[in-house]
């Protein structure tokens, strides 16, 4: 704008099953800055626009979890690529979402490109390292392997829009889960960028769905939807885990507790957000001649 | 057909059972008088009481769950991990030592075959406490990072299928991490979980770290709900099991819960068939069919589903059901009234939606609960004996034409506990192996169990598991 020419600001969507819409519902609501400074409309996501998205990431299942680990790999290492490459834009929507100087924003883009290059590496170890051969007492092979649990709900951090919203989604699809995500409800702009990302990183449509709304207002449906099989609740409001809790139970859902505050997203992560989707199957065949 | 042999009566002989008019729980090390109701447990062949066996209170519980607490702080808690492996290696003795007693005292309580309890529940029960007591010191190595530590006090609540076989199950792996235990074994079933209490008290168990409170379902709830425990494991009903996730909920309570199953046994035409026919007989009436895992669905291919139903119809037909002390029952009674009259009710809504009823004509005694092996054929999928558990001695049978139909039918259930697969093609045990959403798949085999390989359900079958490496993850704090 600085020689006059106005810019072209960004219409910020949904992303559902490698399309980008609007919410269903025709809703949107306003995104400002920490000192209330408009930054865009951000669509506010309906219950309809989540079962969309559960449609679309159960359809996504088969092809994803079917997919080679190395496979998977490259597509992580490959949207750790695009971030790389789109890193100013992030660096501006992290600073204006968080609040936080460009260096800070810096070294948080930095750690996220980095958090979704950890997770590639696992794709192809994690069943090395859970899985086993079971020396069983008895003339037959028996082994366990894991697998992906199936359609994950995440409701993302709140307060960490972009590292913290690639250390929760990172884990569940390297393992060939799919997901829906609900972004920060207050932040949710580096949500949709990542997301712009995933749909040029050779990422399956449908293996990621992004949400941006209320997470007090999707949780529920999603805790309830019986075709998700696990629920994420680190960024559902405190007052409402326990109700979301009660509500998965009613589909035995795998439910990923949250800390009372949010975790320090920048510490190294460990393998137990990878271990909380994922099923040992064990299979048994007799030996014999 | 050639004419079967008769076999004489090969009756294993009660006495073994050391069986006692009064059974009391087990609290702090000593066996107490419970302030609940006494309840009878009826012997299932007979319907004869065998015993009076005292239950827990809401007060009850409370001292067990203290007492459990204490143990864990000031002993168990502490003790080092190679300590506590050999007192579950006594106790993995004192259990193989007292086999005999065990599994003739099951027998009479359970109503299962005493060659099933002979040969499965006790020498695998005994096997689970010897895996863990391995386990106990070695716990580093497991994959957790370094130096797990364990949760605390364990509430675990178990099924009368395999009394002391998930008793074994659920305490092992429990003391292996350094956890204490309260422990209520199902209503029906008590006395082996209050044998294995003396026998905690022969390996000189410290007081507090073994807690066994029978008891009915508000005993059960008691133990879950009680603000001093810190992790519940469950095996039973998806029921029960979605009340107690909610009953959970809120509270950071570590959960495990291995629940029910609708397993697809699934045959193609190249199978062997005269071992498919063992398999799927051994698949769902095993234990009188009383086993979450239990192929209760036989997914057939088309081309061959004559000639297996007609192999399966011979081979049922020479099952002998009976009393389950004799060592030629090959099936026992079902382990209670209310049980029979589920699965009568059941069989019963098979009918009258249009499924075809076969039951063998094998002779039933006079007493007892009895239920002759009953194999339906021309089953459709939104029947409900396609789609509810039975838990009995029932076969639904469906057909399919190509591999993807059957990976399709067997997964359409919202369970996720186990699937079979018979075929003599590796590529295709390999490639079903992968389809199939269930935790355990037998390949040309079925109800295969072991200490090492861990064992649970996917979806609405539980979460969790038990057994191997992955099942210590049920036990630490991690």
């Amino acid at each position: 704008m600085s020689d006059g020419r106005i810019g072209v600001t960004k219409t910020y969507k949904l992303y559902v099953g490698g399309k980008f819409p609007r919410s269903e519902s025709g809703r949107v609501y306003p995104v400002n800055d920490a000192k209330g400074t408009f930054l865009a409309n951000a669509a506010h996501a309906s219950r309809k626009d989540a079962r969309d998205a559960v449609a679309a990431a159960r359809k996504a299942f088969s092809g994803w979890s079917g997919a080679t680990a190395y496979n998977r790999g490259q597509v992580l290492y490959r949207v750790a690529e695009m971030l790389e490459g789109r890193r100013e834009q992030f660096v501006a929507e992290v600073c204006a979402a968080e609040n936080v100087n460009a260096k800070k924003a810096e070294s948080i883009v930095d750690a996220a490109v980095d958090r979704w290059v950890w997770y590639a590496g696992w794709t192809d170890k994690v069943a090395s390292v859970l899985g086993a051969s079971n020396p069983v007492a008895g003339p037959y092979f028996s082994f366990s392997v894991p697998e992906p649990t199936g359609v994950v709900a995440v409701l993302a951090p709140q307060a960490s829009s972009l590292l913290g919203l690639v250390s929760v989604v990172a884990p569940v699809i390297a393992t060939g889960n799919t997901c829906v995500v609900v972004s920060s409800h207050h932040r949710p702009l580096p949500a949709v960028t990542l997301s712009e990302v995933m749909a040029t990183s050779d990422l399956p449509g449908g293996v990621v769905n992004l949400l941006t709304g209320n997470a007090a207002e999707l949780g529920p449906w999603l805790a309830s939807h019986a075709d998700v099989n696990a629920l994420d609740l680190c960024g559902a409001p405190e007052v409402i885990r326990a109700d979301l809790e009660r509500t998965a139970a009613g589909t035995v859902k795998r439910v990923l507790r949250a800390s009372a505050k949010e975790p320090d997203w920048t510490r190294r992560p460990d393998i137990t957000r990878l271990r909380a989707y994922l099923e040992h199957k064990t299979v048994w065949h007799p030996m014999g001649v | 057909m050639t004419q079967l042999w008769e076999y004489s009566p090969a009756p294993e002989s009660r006495d073994i059972a050391n069986l006692k008019p009064n059974y009391r729980m087990f609290v702090d090390g000593q066996f107490v008088e419970g302030e609940g109701e006494p309840l009878k447990t009826v012997n299932p062949s007979t319907e004869e009481v065998l015993a009076e066996v005292s239950t827990a209170s809401s007060a009850d519980v409370d001292r067990a769950v203290k007492a459990a607490r204490r143990a864990y702080d000031k002993v168990w808690g502490r003790m080092p991990g190679s300590e506590r492996a050999k007192y579950l290696f006594r106790i993995a003795r004192l259990i193989q030592e007292r086999g005999r007693e065990l599994a003739v005292l099951e027998s009479l309580d359970n109503g299962k075959p005493i060659k099933e309890s002979r040969d499965v529940d006790v020498p695998t029960a005994a096997a689970h406490f010897f895996y863990h007591a391995g386990w106990a010191d070695k716990l580093d190595f497991a994959g957790y990072g370094p130096d797990p530590k364990p949760l605390g006090v364990a509430g675990q609540v178990i099924p009368w299928n395999f009394p002391l076989l998930m008793l074994a199950w659920k305490i092992a792996p429990a003391l292996a991490c350094g956890n204490t235990v309260v422990l209520k074994p199902a209503e029906t079933t008590p006395l082996t979980a209050l044998v294995f209490a003396e026998i905690c008290q022969q390996a000189g168990l410290p007081a507090g770290v073994v807690n066994i409170l029978p008891g009915a379902g508000d005993v059960g709830s008691e133990i879950v709900n009680h603000a001093g425990t810190d992790k519940i494991a469950f095996t039973g009903s998806t029921e029960v099991g979605k009340l107690i996730q909610r009953s959970l909920a809120g509270t950071g309570k570590k959960l495990t819960l291995e629940l029910g199953g609708k397993a697809a046994n699934i045959v193609f035409d190249d199978a062997p068939v005269d071992q498919a026919v063992e398999g799927i007989v051994n698949g769902i009436f095993f234990n009188q069919g009383h086993v979450c895992c239990a192929g209760s669905r036989l997914l057939v291919q088309e081309s061959i589903a004559e000639e297996v139903m007609e192999k399966l119809r011979y081979r049922v037909s020479t099952l002998r059901i009976g009393d389950a002390l004799d060592k030629n029952t090959d099936i026992g009674a079902i382990n209670s009234q209310e049980q029979l009259a589920r699965i009568r009710e059941l069989t019963a809504s098979g009918e009258a939606e249009g499924a075809d009823r076969w039951t063998s004509s094998c002779p039933l005694p006079d007493k007892g609960f009895f239920f002759a092996p009953t194999v339906f054929s021309n089953v459709h999928q939104a029947m409900r004996i396609a789609r509810e558990e039975i838990f009995g001695p029932v076969l639904s049978v469906l057909t399919f034409r190509t591999p993807d139909e059957a990976v399709a039918k067997a997964n359409n259930t919202p369970y996720g506990l186990s699937a079979g697969i018979w075929t003599e093609k590796g590529s295709r045990i390999l490639w079903m192996s992968q389809k199939l959403r269930a935790g355990v798949v037998w390949a040309n085999t079925f109800n295969r169990f072991d200490p090492t390989a861990p064992f649970g359900g996917y979806q609405e079958s539980g979460f969790g598991r038990e057994g191997g490496r992955a099942g210590l993850e049920a036990y630490l704090d991690v």
